[in-house]
């Protein structure tokens, strides 16, 4: 699959030319005629170094004799999607409707919905994951998770632990 | 003798009840971490480190190291019983492993995995042993000339001696470190590369998002597109009769388990190598020196011992440099880096002088991790064999979980979180096109390093570039560094040689 090794090399050179174009707001040559090298020379002079080699490796795919480095097992890819798609919702959900709503809702689908397994493995999973993680890291750790308007619902477990 | 004194006193911190009871976790963990196939060191000490805020930070630091060895046990564990490697460190245990269980000598393979995986470990420590406290004691003299040298050379190992396309390789040096340059400018103090002012990237790009998101997102999406079928589980029992018998086995292996130890150890601390091609080459070696080549690959035990005794000898290894020095030596000692930092206890020799005990702690507390390791290892095949049974899937969305909640704890900020995930998808997609990660994840570690070091030498010797090859050791280094860059070109010159000069004969 050369087209996908041509978007990943083009995909890099277009990141590096975009850290170089917001590297200049630092002085990127020397500092003075004794103080080294300025604070933007370093990742300008880097990515500038990264958009030649990704430009290579995308002319490289050009040649004659080029072998695609990889394939994507197409029956699979959906699965990928899926596992991503749910992951972008998931943390996309967390600041609005809390981890503790989120999270089961992810594994919920993941397990039930997407894996296919049983219920009581399903449900165990769900259910007592969350209260690991309260435990954990708000008791233990003192490392509040986001709530967003489940926040109320937790005034009585704060009262009873901290 | 001095250091047996410290190692001694190691041993009282080591052997402390926190500190017992944080290796038997940790070794446990690790075993498991290792024994599940798309799971290896890395990935478990990239999703472990957030949870070890709950230890004092030394504890945390054995805890991680101890994951690290449990996983060089547990790779074995389903290239025997599954037929692939749990860990990419267990490839060359596939070799002979699972022949050995086809024809119903698993539980005698498990038993050479698990001792080999003890031989190699314990060797390798008292190696460990004898060259830390000299190694530092060398770094000491080390300016910043000699620190931007010494991981100048770090990453010139991976162009020359890794086995990675070499355009690809440095691509993924220079977007380490460009993305270890974001945040604030150490010396000006000025923001940079913060895209347009995000707050989120004020305090910089995170090790540790980088980690989670490749190592453990990247990961489990890797596995899911290459794993379509569950593989068959190879039962395998283990009675005191089959230890005892294994265990006489063993002994008359020394010859391939020791090429294992030294090899492993030595390849270990060369960042660009490790322990998948240090038990490659362990494999290779005992299969060539061996007496009967051709009954590799069908169930030799000594193909077994070889790559087990060299993938535990090179963990160890990999530490070395990490501690003494600073450079680790492969990605999982670069987490281990990043963690120590991020608790103030930044490696190198300085450390052995103000933290001797957290050191020499340290150090045996890997005595003791081989030791549980082993006895975990054999005690818990049972179980290993029924967790292996367990559907990916479920696995999958717990690693997943983790590395949600573990991505938000140490910075509290969602802005950690979606880079996570980014990264993931980006490590996925470039692990796919064989960009590799491990260089990627050493510059962002070493990247802050590396500039300082640069900037701080040219500002002490006012702007003199040649400051760098005038001290004698930088400019060792910074030979070495150039003639492994060099390498690749060489032998391609070489090679283009041969072909012109093969038409005249």
């Amino acid at each position: 699959m050369l087209v996908a090794d041509r978007m990943i090399a083009g995909a890099l050179m277009v990141l590096s030319a975009y850290f170089m174009w917001h590297a200049v707001e630092l002085p990127i040559g020397w500092n003075g005629r004794t103080g080294g090298p300025g604070g933007g020379s370093f990742p300008f002079w880097l990515s500038a170094v990264m958009l030649v080699c990704s430009g290579l490796a995308l002319l490289r795919s050009f040649a004659a004799d080029a072998k695609a480095s990889f394939f994507f097992d197409m029956s699979m890819l959906r699965s990928v999607l899926a596992i991503i798609a749910s992951l972008v919702v998931t943390i996309a959900l967390i600041p609005i409707v809390g981890a503790y709503i989120a999270l089961p809702l992810f594994l919920f689908w993941y397990l039930r919905i997407y894996g296919g397994h049983g219920w009581v493995l399903t449900l165990s999973i769900t259910l007592l994951t969350p209260v690991v993680i309260f435990f954990f890291f708000e008791v233990t750790l003192r490392i509040l998770l986001p709530k967003g308007v489940t926040e109320p619902l937790f005034f009585p477990l704060y009262a009873m632990f901290f | 003798m001095e250091m047996f004194s410290l190692l001694a006193d190691g041993f009282a911190t080591s052997l402390s009840p926190l500190n017992i009871m944080i290796v038997l976790i940790g070794v446990t963990v690790g075993l498991f971490i290792g024994a599940m196939p798309g799971l290896g060191s890395v990935n478990g000490v990239a999703i472990v480190l957030p949870l070890t805020f709950i230890v004092p930070p030394s504890s945390a630091i054995i805890l991680l190291a101890a994951i690290y060895y449990g996983a060089m046990y547990g790779g074995a564990i389903s290239s025997i019983l599954l037929g692939i490697p749990g860990a990419s460190t267990a490839v060359a245990t596939t070799f002979d492993g699972r022949p050995m269980a086809q024809q119903g000598k698993a539980g005698l393979a498990l038993i050479a995995a698990a001792v080999a995986s003890f031989v190699g470990g314990t060797i390798s420590v008292v190696l460990f042993t004898l060259f830390a406290a000299p190694l530092a004691d060398l770094a000491l003299a080390f300016g910043p000339a000699e620190e931007f040298a010494l991981v100048l050379m770090a990453f010139t190992t991976f162009v020359g001696l890794g086995g990675d396309d070499k355009l690809k390789t440095v691509i993924m040096i220079c977007l380490g470190l460009v993305l270890s340059t974001v945040g604030l400018d150490l010396i000006s103090g000025q923001p940079r590369l913060i895209f347009g002012d995000m707050p989120g990237f004020y305090s910089g790009v995170s090790f540790l998002v980088l980690a989670i998101g490749v190592y453990g997102i990247g990961e489990v999406l890797y596995t899911i597109e290459t794993s379509k079928t569950a593989p068959t589980v190879t039962a395998a029992k283990i009675t005191w009769k089959e230890l005892g018998y294994g265990i006489r086995e063993m002994n008359k292996l020394w010859r391939s388990m020791s090429i294992g130890s030294f090899l492993g150890f030595f390849v270990g601390m060369l960042p660009a190598a490790g322990a998948t091609p240090a038990s490659l080459m362990a494999y290779g070696i005992a299969r060539q020196t061996s007496k009967r080549p051709d009954s590799f690959g069908k169930g030799n035990i000594e193909g077994v011992a070889a790559p087990e005794t060299a993938n535990n000898a090179a963990s160890t290894g990999s530490l070395l440099p990490m501690l003494t020095l600073g450079i680790p030596g492969s990605p999982t000692t670069a987490l281990l880096l990043g963690g120590m930092v991020m608790w103030g206890l930044v490696p190198g020799p300085m450390l052995f002088i103000e933290q001797p005990d957290f050191v020499w702690g340290l150090i045996s507390s890997l005595y003791t991790a081989n030791f549980a390791a082993v006895l975990i290892n054999i005690a818990l095949i049972p179980l290993f064999v029924w967790a292996l049974r367990m559907p990916f899937t479920v696995l999958c969305s717990i690693v997943i979980v983790l590395c949600i909640v573990g991505g938000f704890a140490p910075s509290q900020k969602m802005h950690d979180v979606w880079m996570i995930a980014g990264f993931g998808v980006a490590g996925y997609l470039l692990r796919k096109a064989d960009y590799p990660l491990a260089p990627l994840v050493l510059a962002l570690v070493l990247g802050p390093l590396m500039e300082k070091s640069f900037r701080q030498t040219l500002i002490a010797e006012q702007g003199n570039v040649l400051a760098f090859i005038e001290r004698p050791l930088s400019g060792t280094f910074i030979a070495i560094a150039l003639l492994f860059f060099a390498l690749p070109l060489i032998k391609m010159l070489r090679k283009n040689g041969r072909r012109a000069v093969a038409p005249a004969e």
